[in-house]
């Protein structure tokens, strides 16, 4: 066997090893220690990893995001409208969300991303707080009271033959929000992974290291940035929109600063050069806080107290990539 | 419209105070503080602990939340800020590093004064009502001329004070300013206590009107974001501008977009957003290249 197809297998052995753990061990696993709130919990970590994923496509261009709870709130928001309000299916909700952000992430984007550094990262944090602040006030989003009782996934069915199941009628919905977001989860890097090693990818890792250079090459660097950020947003409302499905409800609280900061974090954590960084990174954080709160009203504490902990042993460690473009000192 | 006017006077000038401080860690050490709103609300804190709970005079309990927060800033700085600047080649582990100690201020002020919103007794008593189109509390009067010498105070101890001119080299060009001579370590350690002490004295001043509680520190870090960009990230200047800009949109805003609800805000981010388009860096900022 020659080299390449060495390789090649060896990666598919490893992606088949990962779907046959995410797909049917985990779930045995849980059914079998009966600790069916564990799926709540990976339900989450999936989904949080499809918004952080998005971040992390926005470090890969070179900026840093911490706008993406904005756009988890709007997808929230249109799926839960859509779906009450019109009465569409959540199944089409979905995809409409994640447009949706798309676009709205473009218009946003346009100016914004002139913006370098610290300034993007600035700015993109205020994004966050005026969703929130945009959801209490319009009327369509009913303000703090939220949109409450929002019924579950409908039936999908071709032909008569029934794709996904109505959730309402399911014996166990936990376990069938946990497939929706393991499977979207695998999608969503299974597309991140083909962007990075393409001819897109290579573009946006000459724009991470230098976007003058990048451009007097001749690389569009306007419109790809609005590229990736709009598919960055995309996944945001993806992870938002499916959060809702989950909750029935969704409040101008449900995704805020905090949030935000969190999925900058998991990128940080899992680390910026490869791309199933955000899902590690998502995995130990929220596991870690979750693990954390056996030590009651010291929660925080701890929690912050590691964090900083693991940034002073490690500034480098688990960043594993460099940035030589930004220079230290001076504006 | 003249009360319109002396709230945007009155917001700015505790506005452009905190804007200050950010500013000021941001020009020196490129550290874009996420717990500046978390150093404001500790100031609040102290000042009532001080002032509400023992009793001291305020002028007391003001300068306690100066000293006190001064010295977390250095704390920050030393043990924290310093080490991480110097081992890390990422701009971005800094900013990890300020979001991990925004939280970590969040749980040390949840665990040592609890989640329920704090008020002390008025300072001055009495209300200011000039013909009715005017009124305004004496005790805002007092807090905005407060703030507003402080302002006074703080740009002339930079242009005219040894620390200043340092600091200043420093915020110009840092290798330049160490090889003219300026201890760089020492003088960071001062510009991050004296911005952490900006933080404290604002929330020290506004714990007697406002009072003070857990979770006003991270619209405030936002709303200091805001001033900052408006008027140039790291210039004294553009954050004394955008501090009294953003307190004069807010109280405008407020009285003029009151009919179509709470949106303000919206609007605020909305005119940001065209401004940034035409000038990215800024009303006073240094365009970066």
């Amino acid at each position: 066997m020659s080299r390449p197809t060495r390789v090649v297998s060896a990666r598919l052995l490893w992606v088949a090893a990962f779907l046959v753990l995410v797909l049917l061990v985990v779930p045995w696993t849980i059914e079998a220690a009966g600790r069916t709130d564990l799926y709540y919990t990976l339900t989450s970590v999936a989904l949080l990893s499809i918004a952080s994923a998005g971040v992390w496509l926005t470090f890969y261009i070179g900026r840093i995001n911490i706008g993406q709870g904005a756009y988890a709130l709007a997808g929230g928001y249109t799926s839960a409208i859509l779906v009450t309000q019109h009465g569409v299916s959540f199944w089409l909700t979905l995809p409409a969300a994640g447009l949706a952000c798309a676009a709205l992430s473009v218009l946003i984007g346009l100016p914004i991303l002139r913006l370098r550094g610290v300034y993007f990262a600035m700015i993109t944090l205020v994004l966050t707080e005026v969703a929130r602040l945009t959801a209490l006030a319009l009327p369509i989003t009913r303000g703090a009271k939220g949109i409450v009782s929002i019924p579950l996934p409908g039936e999908v069915a071709l032909f008569g033959v029934t794709i996904i199941p109505d959730f309402a009628g399911l014996a166990n919905v936990k376990l069938g929000f946990y497939y929706l977001a393991a499977i979207l989860m695998i999608l969503c890097f299974a597309g991140l992974w083909r962007l990075v090693n393409s001819r897109l990818g290579r573009l946006c890792r000459s724009l991470q290291q230098n976007e003058e250079l990048a451009s007097s090459i001749g690389v569009n660097i306007a419109y790809l940035r609005i590229v990736i950020y709009a598919i960055s947003s995309f996944l945001g409302g993806i992870g938002g929109a499916v959060f809702v499905a989950i909750s029935q409800s969704i409040y101008p609280s449900s995704f805020q600063v905090k949030d935000s900061i969190d999925f900058m974090l998991n990128c940080f954590l899992g680390g910026l050069g490869y791309v199933f960084g955000p899902m590690l990174g998502t995995l130990i954080l929220y596991f870690g806080w979750d693990l954390l709160f056996e030590t009651g009203r010291f929660q925080l504490l701890i929690y912050a107290s590691l964090i900083i902990a693991l940034i002073l042993l490690l500034p480098n460690g688990l960043l594993s990539i460099r940035l030589p473009r930004h220079r230290r000192g001076g504006t | 419209m003249e009360q319109v006017l002396a709230n945007g006077v009155y917001l700015g000038a505790q506005y452009a105070l905190i804007a200050l401080g950010l500013t000021l860690i941001f020009a020196l050490m490129n550290v874009l503080n996420f717990a500046h709103g978390q150093l404001y609300v500790l100031g609040g804190f102290v000042t009532y602990t001080i002032y509400g709970q023992l009793g001291l005079p305020y002028v007391v309990a003001l300068l306690a939340s100066a000293v006190s927060l001064a010295i977390v800033g250095a704390a920050l700085q030393g043990f924290l800020f310093g080490p991480v600047i110097r081992r890390s080649q990422r701009e971005e582990s800094t900013m990890l590093l300020a979001a991990g100690i925004a939280f970590l201020l969040d749980a040390v002020i949840l665990l040592l004064f609890g989640e329920k919103q704090r008020g002390v007794p008025k300072i001055v008593d009495g209300v200011l009502n000039w013909d009715f189109r005017v009124i305004m509390p004496y005790d805002r009067i007092l807090i905005c001329a407060l703030a507003i010498a402080f302002v006074a105070a703080f740009i002339l101890y930079m242009q005219y004070s040894r620390t200043g001119r340092a600091l200043r080299a420093l915020a110009q060009d840092r290798i330049a300013a160490e090889l003219m001579g300026v201890d760089v370590s020492r003088y960071s350690m001062i510009g991050f206590a004296l911005g952490a002490m900006l933080a404290g004295i604002v929330g020290g001043l506004l714990v007697t009107i406002t009072g003070v509680n857990l979770g006003m520190g991270g619209p405030t870090s936002i709303k200091a974001f805001l001033m900052v960009m408006i008027g140039g990230a790291g210039v004294i200047s553009g954050a004394i501008a955008g501090g009294f800009i953003l307190g004069m949109m807010e109280s405008i805003g407020l009285s003029v977009l009151s009919q179509y609800g709470d949106v303000t805000y919206l609007v605020i981010f909305a005119s940001l957003m065209v401004f940034l388009a035409i000038r990215p860096q800024g009303l006073m900022g240094k365009p970066w290249g």
